[in-house]
Formats: structure tokens, sequence, C-alpha cells
């Protein structure tokens, strides 16, 4: 019991990891499969920000009478990636939007019978 | 002082020149001015490959924080070799795309071809010279979202299912090596690639480090379109614009196949991912398979990008082979042959593109007959085909060689003469469309038609890729010596550690 209470944060991002990438396979909808795709993204950055925490340590701002810091770096790191992710959510809603021009559907089965996707 | 910046200039000049693209407004001066940057990045990269080649590495500190701490950039044979093929074809497109995407992409989104085009030339630079884990990833993002945008530019609608297809799997992709980097940093606390081979090296056999290492080979497998991971590549070359597939096909996946040579041989090193992991096995299997499964689709299909589309999965086959045969002539056989197969099917692309320039169609039909009256363009792409075949005196061959020598050299005799075979199915895919070019009469789409050849401006820069084939063929000294540095260098063992800085940030080193 204590193995899931002790690392509940990385089950999280196990489940949101798994369940964004079944939605990114699964779904029919071309804008739920980007939804799925963000979902995905973001378990990967929560678990950037867990490895970020030190036990006993502070937010990382020098005070006084405090030895240990968290380590600001995984955050930094995750801030890239998070504009990283809305470009790319970005440019798939802009796609999608352009398929809805061109095939007048955003719904995976339908066009694929009109048309030769390979 | 000009000299020492020398190293970041191929990522910053495209970066800067991306955005004034879009300004220029008007289409022909964003072309003159996306050439003359892509050029200074050219001979930028060919000084580099040179320095590389006397004094070994080359560091940059960016904004003079030394590493471990800063991000560093760092160059090497290997990374020299991809960044001048990258930056040299990326010129040559340039020059090609002017008459070509005129065609092809809708005219009031030319500026916007040339700043994206600029922006993955950025992306991919930047992957090469980067010395950081980190940073690779986000210069993969960079390159790989330009792309979806490249792709997404032609006329024909399917390029939009294409490119959505291609952003899926590549964001998985991208996402699984970030999954990867993180653990390594969880474990290690550092994202220097060189710190990081020496830190893990401690952690021999750590599970974290073991399940980093298996999401990093998956994604970049997606990026490099490993079969069976290359569901996105065919779609994507085939319905993207001419100059788009060219430069892709020529630089893209080559640059992942870089990454990975990268990520085995430096950072986890050779010895832990083949011989404590296993994976020479996995990827040899994979590998050749890729060469046959995706040979034998091309020898099936009907629309010519789709055929070399599909060979390009099969010669990506050879490559990781080169990398599997865990030996410094395997790995520059596989260096080789991505410096090699850069040349042939960008010049293969190009050809394709004259021939949709001018009769509107990529289909086999559309080449039928086609020797006689585009002699020039069929010319290259017959030179540029029997380099893909491996026919002694081009490009092809060498690399070919040198893979079947390193086969040889560790025993698998089998592999060696499966290599041979896969030859011979590039002999079926490519001798099709010679036949229907020199020897069948032509289709009803250019019947009666006087077709003319292609513009100058297209056919420059496909021989200049033809006679590189050629030259490349006979005489090896530079490619052979460039990429054996290279190999050596990667497959020697990992150089002197860095001073160990602490994982945790505490009150001292903040002082």
């Amino acid at each position: 019991m204590s193995f899931i209470i002790d690392y509940y944060n990385y089950w999280i991002v196990v489940f949101l990891m798994m369940a964004g990438f079944y939605i990114v396979i699964s779904a029919n909808n071309l804008v739920k499969k980007v939804v799925g795709l963000n979902i995905f993204q973001t378990s990967v950055f929560m678990m950037y920000i867990s490895i970020g925490k030190v036990t006993n340590g502070s937010a990382p701002i020098v005070a006084e009478g405090i030895t240990t810091y968290s380590n600001p770096l995984p955050h930094v790191l995750i801030l890239t990636a998070i504009v990283v992710g809305v470009a790319t959510t970005a440019v798939g809603l802009a796609l999608i939007v352009r398929i809805k021009r061109a095939y007048g559907t955003v719904e995976e089965n339908e066009f694929k019978d009109k048309d030769d996707l390979i | 002082m000009f000299e020492q910046h020398l190293l970041v200039l191929p990522i910053v000049l495209p970066l800067i020149a991306a955005p004034i693209c879009i300004l220029l407004m008007k289409s022909h001066l964003a072309w003159v001015f996306a050439t003359i940057i892509s050029g200074l990045s050219f001979f930028i990269s060919v000084d580099l490959l040179f320095a590389t080649l006397e004094q070994g590495v080359l560091n940059y500190a960016v904004g003079g924080w030394e590493s471990p701490w800063g991000i560093e950039l760092r160059i090497d044979a290997a990374s020299a070799i991809v960044l001048s093929v990258v930056t040299g074809i990326s010129t040559l497109v340039l020059v090609y795309a002017k008459e070509s995407i005129a065609k092809e992409i809708d005219s009031s989104r030319h500026t916007l071809f040339y700043s994206a085009h600029l922006l993955c030339l950025t992306g991919l630079s930047g992957i090469l010279i980067t010395g950081d884990a980190f940073n690779l990833f986000v210069f993969l993002e960079i390159s790989s979202l330009s792309t979806y945008t490249l792709v997404s530019l032609a006329s024909d609608k399917r390029c939009l299912t294409a490119a959505f297809r291609y952003l899926v799997m590549g964001t998985i992709g991208a996402t699984f090596i970030l999954i990867g980097v993180g653990m390594m940093y969880m474990k290690t606390g550092t994202l220097n690639m060189l710190d990081l081979a020496n830190r893990i090296a401690e952690y021999d056999g750590n599970r974290t480090i073991n399940t980093g290492l298996a999401f990093i080979l998956v994604g970049v497998s997606i990026k490099l379109a490993l079969f069976p991971l290359h569901m996105w590549l065919p779609p994507a070359y085939t319905h993207a614009p001419s100059a788009v597939s060219a430069f892709l096909a020529s630089t893209a996946t080559k640059v992942a196949v870089y990454v990975m040579i990268r990520f085995i041989f430096t950072i986890y090193g050779a010895e832990y991912v083949f011989f404590t992991m296993d994976m020479d096995i996995i990827l040899m299997v994979l590998a050749i398979v890729a060469i046959f499964k995706c040979s034998f689709m091309a020898t099936v299909q009907s629309n010519i990008k789709t055929v070399l589309a599909y060979s390009s999965v099969a010669q990506i086959g050879y490559m990781i082979l080169g990398i599997s045969l865990v030996s410094s002539t395997g790995l520059m056989a596989g260096l080789l042959h991505v410096f090699n197969h850069a040349l042939m099917k960008g010049a293969l692309f190009m050809a394709v593109g004259a021939v949709f320039y001018r009769i509107g169609s990529v289909d086999i039909k559309a080449f039928q007959g086609l020797g006689k009256q585009m002699p020039l363009t069929m010319a290259a792409f017959a030179i540029a085909g029997l380099s893909i075949i491996g026919v002694p005196l081009t490009a092809g061959f060498v690399s070919k060689w040198y893979l079947v020598t390193a086969a040889i050299e560790q025993q698998h005799w089998i592999v060696a003469f499966l290599v041979l075979i896969g030859s011979l199915l590039a002999v079926v895919y490519i001798g099709r469309i010679l036949e229907a070019a020199y020897f069948k009469k032509p289709s009803e789409l250019t019947e009666g038609k006087t077709i003319k050849e292609a513009p100058i401006l297209m056919l420059i820069p496909m021989w200049i890729l033809v006679i590189a084939n050629i030259y490349f063929g006979i005489d090896t000294s530079l490619s052979v010596t460039a990429a054996d540095t290279a190999a050596q260098w990667l497959t020697q063992s990992i150089p002197e550690p860095f001073v160990s800085i602490p994982s945790v940030v505490t009150e001292e080193t903040i002082k």
C-alpha cells in the first residue's frame, strides 16, 4: 500500500500518460486526438516537476536559516517543454481547421472512405 | 574574435533570417535572402568540418556559462559531416525551390515557405551542434514543427492529413525522448552529454537508466522512421511539395540517425547498449526487415514519390544496420551512407519534382517516354537511381561496400548476403521507372504534347548532386576520411570526467 501512497505523484503521471496515449490511438475525432496528445505531454510535465522536489527542501529562493532548497532546474526545463506543447497544439489545431475546410469533416472514419489516405 | 563564435552561427543565422523572410513580402526577395543565408551556413559548416578533422572537438559555452552548468555547444567530426550535408542540401534545395514551389504552393504562401524552411534548418543545425540533451529535444521540436508546416503547404488536400499524422507520430516520438531525458536527469542530475556519459557509467544496470534508454530509443526510432514506426513517412513525403520532400528525405531522417548515434555511442556507451542491453540484435533485425519489407513496398507503388519514400525507409535500414554491427567499420559505413544517401535521394526527389513541374503528375505513367523529352532530368534520375542500387563508380557503391565489409568482419555472413539481396530489390523499383522512361511509348498523359526540359534553376542543383554522387563514388578520400575519423572518435572510450557538481542546489553553490 505504501508503494502506492509514497509514489502517488508518479502513479498520477503513469495514469495520465496511458490515458492520453490511449486517446491518441483510439479517438476518431481529430480534435480529441490533439487533446489526448496534450494530456500525454502534461503527464511528462508532472514527472519533471516531481523530480525537482528535494526532501525537506524549501522553495529555491535564498533566505535566512534555510540550507536545503528544491531543485529549480526541472521547473525551468518544463517551462520550455510547455511552450513546445502549446506550439504543437496550435499547429495541430490549425491543421484541423484546414482539414475541416478541405474534407468537410474532422472524423477520421468519414474521410478515410472518400479519400485514399495510404 | 569572429572565429570563436563560428560554432553558434549555423543556428543563429537562419533563426534570425526566418522572420525577416516574411517581412520581405516579395517571394523572389525572400528566395535570394534565404539562399544566401543557407549558403553562408554551408560555408561555415565546411569550415567547421575541416577544423574538427584537424583539432577533434570544438566547444562553445552559450552566454559564457561554463559547462556543465550552462548549455554547451559541441561539434566533432560526426556532427560536422552531417551538418555540412544538411546545410549543403538546404542551399541546393532553396535554389531549386524557386521554380518548383511556383507550381506547387499558393503564391501568397511563398514567403512562409522560405521562413519555415529556415526554421527547420535552424532546428536541424541545432540538434547537430548542441552538447546538451534537453537542448537537443528543443531543437528537435523546432525542426519538427516547421516540418509539419512545410508538409502542409502543398496544394493537394491530402497533404493535410499526411501532415496531421506526421504531427501526431512526431509529437509522441519527441515526448518519448523528453521522458527518457527526464529519467536520465532524475538519476544523474545533469543534462550535459559528456557529463551524462560519465555519470551513467556509475549507475550500471539501474532500472531508471534502462527505462530512459528504452524511451529514448523508441522516440528516436519514430523520428528516424525505423520499421515498424515508419508509417508517417510515406504519406508525408508523397504529398509534401517536391522541394520539401527533397529537403526532408535527405536531411530530417539523417539528423535523427545522428541523434541515435549520439545517444548510443556518446551518452550511454556502445558497450552498455549493445552488450548489457542487447540492443544490437533488435536493431539489426528491424533494419533487415525494413530493407526487405519497404524495398518490396517500393516495387508495387505507382506514385513515384511513394516509391522514393519507401526506398528512404529501406535505406534508413542500411544506416541502422551499420550501427547495429557494433564496430568502428560498421559505424563508419552507417555514417557514410547518411552522407551518400542524402546526395542520391536529394537528386531523385528533385528529378521527380521537375517531372511534376512539366507534366503535373508523378504517376509512373507520366514517366513513360520521358527519356527523349526530358533527357537531362531523366539522366539525372538514372544516375542517382544507379547510386541507390549501389552500382560501382557511384557513391552508393562505396557505402554498401563498407557495410558488407563490416558485416564480414563481424562474421555476419548472412547479413552481408542480405544486404546484396536488398540491393537487387532496388534494381527492381528503380528499373521499373527507368524502363518506363526509356523503353515505353508516351502514355495518354503526355501523348502528342511537346514537353520541354525542366528550367535551368531546377537542373543546376539536381546535377550538382548527381556529379557529387559520381565524384564521391570515385574519389572517396574526403568522405571516407571524415566518416572514419568520426567513427573512431565515437567508438573510443569516454573522455576525462568533468568536475562533479552536486545534484541538489545548496546555499554554498548559489554563493
